[in-house]
């Protein structure tokens, strides 16, 4: 097989990559053996393969590698945050539903008190007849003397009067508060 | 293949980050950054192939290595992890390249046609060039001017083959072309560079003295 200097400078790269069959190869060989000018061709294009292939040429801007581990190092705080905020709004949200779920106990049960600082009665008989005044808080035996608002009382069975959110009269009711 | 480096690790580097990898992929986060800074600078060099600006390509670079800690979980090792991050690499960069449409910006070069012979310009007779010569600045400029004024399809398929290293099935991989085009390219951009390097290289850069004040290194 015998190459001229065209189809020696169209596979010179697979030559130096060793791409080429091994006539094409031994051709070429002999060919470049006598002519100068794919030689220089030859040693040329070696030299700039080995020259731009050196890690040498592989240069980055001052202070490249600093900012990319701090921008990578930032991307993984900011994942954290990101999974601790989403841990934090699931809490709330466990915390929420659960909240809702007890308010909603309570309301089925009628247990919303009218007053934040009373304290629920346990075990007041349900038929029992208390006394409650419409803008009061607490339920009462007949004929306590702690009865406020003498003037809008109502009779009503304890069980209703729970129901209201009243609560037992510390005085006349204390044996059926919680200790 | 012969001639071509295939891996620059030896196999404990390659089982240590296959070690690492794993870890990485299980929740230590913190290990990415290890993972993957030997590779950083050929990260660099292939975002710079395609949008040419160094502030673009920090970007580019930083995007990518974000991408890649982001989607560790879908790396599966069939490819080699740095081949992996070069594809991310590269994708990244293309698609900044669309987003600015920086096309109209093309050099001449670029259009040159692929298909036709391309015949060297310059025959003088080039020495061996030694490695140390890398050391000057000036000759590293030089290089990095004579790559840069490549048209962008030469420039990425020289920089992902002769300087990432890869092969050429993974450069056509990476850059979604043919190999018979890897191969067409990359012959063109070899005799291109050689031609507009040989006036420098082939004379006084091969020395060890500094050009005379004043003179040009070509």
């Amino acid at each position: 097989m015998v190459v001229n200097c065209e189809e020696v400078w169209r596979e010179i790269s697979n030559y130096l990559d060793e791409e080429v069959a091994p006539d094409l190869r031994a051709a070429i060989e002999q060919h470049i053996q006598g002519c100068q000018r794919c030689a220089a061709v030859l040693d040329g294009t070696r030299n700039v393969i080995r020259l731009y292939g050196d890690e040498r040429m592989l240069e980055v801007p001052l202070g490249f590698s600093h900012r990319l581990q701090r921008k990578v190092e930032e991307n993984i705080a900011g994942r954290r945050r990101g999974f601790l905020g989403w841990m934090v709004a699931a809490a709330a949200a466990v915390l929420i539903a659960a909240t809702v779920e007890v308010s909603r106990s309570s309301v089925s049960n009628h247990r919303a008190l009218r007053s934040e600082h009373a304290r629920p009665g346990t075990g007041v008989p349900p038929d029992m007849m208390v006394v409650v005044s419409t803008n009061g808080k607490t339920f009462h035996a007949a004929g306590c003397p702690f009865i406020h608002d003498k003037a809008h009382l109502r009779t009503i069975a304890a069980r209703e009067a729970e129901k209201e959110g009243y609560t037992p009269c510390i005085r006349c009711l204390k044996k059926y508060l919680t200790a | 293949m012969p001639g071509e480096v295939t891996s620059l690790k030896t196999p404990a580097e390659q089982f240590n980050e296959g070690a690492l990898i794993r870890r990485v992929r299980d929740g230590e986060r913190e290990l990415f950054y290890e993972l993957i800074r030997p590779y950083e600078r050929r990260v660099y060099a292939a975002a710079l192939a395609i949008v040419r600006n160094q502030a673009d390509a920090e970007d580019v670079a930083q995007e990518a290595v974000l991408k890649a800690l982001k989607h560790i979980g879908q790396f599966r090792g069939e490819a080699k992890f740095s081949t992996w991050l070069i594809q991310i690499t590269v994708n990244e960069a293309h698609m900044r390249r669309r987003r600015e449409h920086v096309g109209v910006m093309q050099p001449m070069l670029d259009h040159q046609d692929e298909e036709g012979n391309y015949t060297p310009r310059d025959f003088a007779d080039w020495r061996e060039v030694p490695s140390e010569t890398l050391e000057r600045k000036e000759v590293r400029e030089k290089l990095a001017e004579a790559l840069a004024s490549l048209g962008e399809k030469y420039r990425e398929v020289f920089v992902l083959r002769d300087m990432e290293h890869l092969s050429i099935e993974d450069t056509a991989k990476t850059l979604g072309i043919s190999t018979a085009s890897v191969k067409t390219r990359l012959l063109r951009a070899r005799l291109m560079l050689r031609d507009l390097l040989a006036p420098g290289l082939g004379g006084s850069w091969s020395t060890k003295l500094s050009f005379a004040k004043g003179t040009k290194p070509w």
